[in-house]
């Protein structure tokens, strides 16, 4: 009998929630739709003033953004947790950290990526200069993967609570707070046509952070919710 | 207690008794409050990634995606463990009368379906010991014969298997070991 190797092990896993997440249209394009409707609200909130509405587009941009990713979170580990495939999961003898990995790339495939691809064409309506949207592209990216990381945490620790999905909130969006800013701050320094490089630098470095450490922190907390 | 190769530990007692609680222990999903586990001789607190590969759990719950097929269930879920080929699935899966559900998803399975399935997932990933428990429920009186013979079979291989079980398990050719938690 030939172990699966744990790199195989992951891709199986990413291609099985790929799979399984594709079986629920609903759920894939709830976020995106959810960006979309936000960021057009606001023109006929505030004003149709392309002007006005450049000066808000990279606060308006992340909080939809933010708010939009966190609404997919819920159903990370949720639906494996009810059908005790998740048990099968941490009993498979694959490191859990690895599994952890494939499942939050695959959670940042369906629900930030599209977020991403779709960033441009919602910046354009909000006035962002065709310039500036290379900086919005990159900044959303590295945003929706932090945030991915994060709610991975904050999804395995709600695991087994009835009202998870508030508590859930409360605990990821404060620690997305610097990436809220510093992102957004990059939009903004890109639409005045300024280099944008720090503060993207400064979100690739805490993507790079939450990716070391998160994967760890979902095994731990996964193992603490089977129980 | 303990469990050699081709032992097979009945686990019985009342509604209650702790039964699937003592499983999950053993499975390392529960940490006891006292005594602990060993398996080889180690605690599996050591290395919990080398003593899931070694054994395979059967719970309350089947472990199935319901928006999987059959096979796609065991491809995923025992894909995990092993590397498989479609023939191995689709062998198991007559083993156990699946072979008309291959391609249903397991949601419009029946629950006796279900545990068949369940069972071909813990017989696919060819672990040494098998800890099922109440692996009979909802299994008609064709099933229960199937699944002790397939037990009996792991037990020839010299596998172990732990069961929880209110009726006497009754494996043919080999003694039962009954282990009372009232």
């Amino acid at each position: 009998m030939e172990r699966t190797s744990p790199a195989a092990a992951a891709m199986l896993m990413y291609r099985r929630d790929l799979v399984l997440a594709f079986r629920h249209w609903d759920q894939v394009a709830q976020p995106v739709v959810f960006f979309a409707m936000v960021t057009t609200l606001f023109p006929l909130a505030l004003s149709p003033e392309l002007g006005e509405l450049r000066q808000l587009a990279g606060g308006v941009l992340w909080v939809a953004a933010l708010l939009a990713a966190l609404l997919g979170l819920e159903f990370l580990f949720r639906a494996d947790h009810a059908d005790g495939t998740l048990e099968q999961m941490l009993l498979s003898g694959q490191p859990l950290a690895l599994l952890a990995v494939a499942k939050g790339a695959a959670h940042w495939t369906v629900c930030g990526l599209p977020l991403v691809l779709v960033s441009p064409l919602l910046a354009i309506s909000l006035g962002v200069p065709t310039g500036a949207l290379c900086a919005v592209m990159l900044s959303l990216a590295l945003g929706t993967g932090i945030l991915s990381a994060l709610g991975a945490i904050g999804a395995a620790l709600t695991l087994g609570l009835r009202r998870g999905s508030m508590l859930l909130s409360l605990l990821v969006l404060p620690l997305a707070m610097p990436a809220l800013i510093f992102g957004a701050r990059a939009i903004d320094m890109a639409i005045e046509g300024e280099a944008a490089r720090g503060p993207l630098l400064l979100l690739a470095a805490m993507l790079v952070l939450v990716l070391t450490l998160a994967p760890l922190a979902v095994g731990s907390a996964l193992r603490i919710s089977a129980e | 207690m303990d469990a050699a190769a081709s032992d097979c530990v009945h686990v019985a007692g009342p509604n209650g008794s702790g039964k699937t609680t003592f499983l999950r222990v053993i499975a390392g999903l529960l940490t006891p409050e006292q005594g602990s586990v060993h398996w080889q001789g180690r605690p599996i607190a050591s290395d919990r990634d080398a003593y899931g590969a070694s054994f395979c759990y059967l719970g309350h719950s089947d472990g199935l995606k319901p928006e999987f097929t059959s096979h796609e269930n065991l491809a995923y879920e025992v894909g995990l463990r092993r590397r498989l080929d479609a023939a191995m699935i689709d062998e198991t899966l007559a083993r156990l009368g699946l072979e008309q559900s291959r391609d249903q998803p397991a949601r419009s399975l029946s629950a006796g379906q279900r545990r068949r399935l369940s069972m071909a997932r813990v017989i696919l990933a060819g672990a040494p010991l098998w800890i099922l428990d109440e692996p009979f429920t909802n299994l008609d009186l064709a099933g229960v014969n199937l699944l002790s013979e397939v037990i009996a079979l792991h037990l020839d291989a010299g596998g172990a298997a732990l069961l929880a079980t209110h009726q006497p398990p009754a494996i043919p050719r080999h003694a039962v070991r009954r282990l009372d938690l009232a």
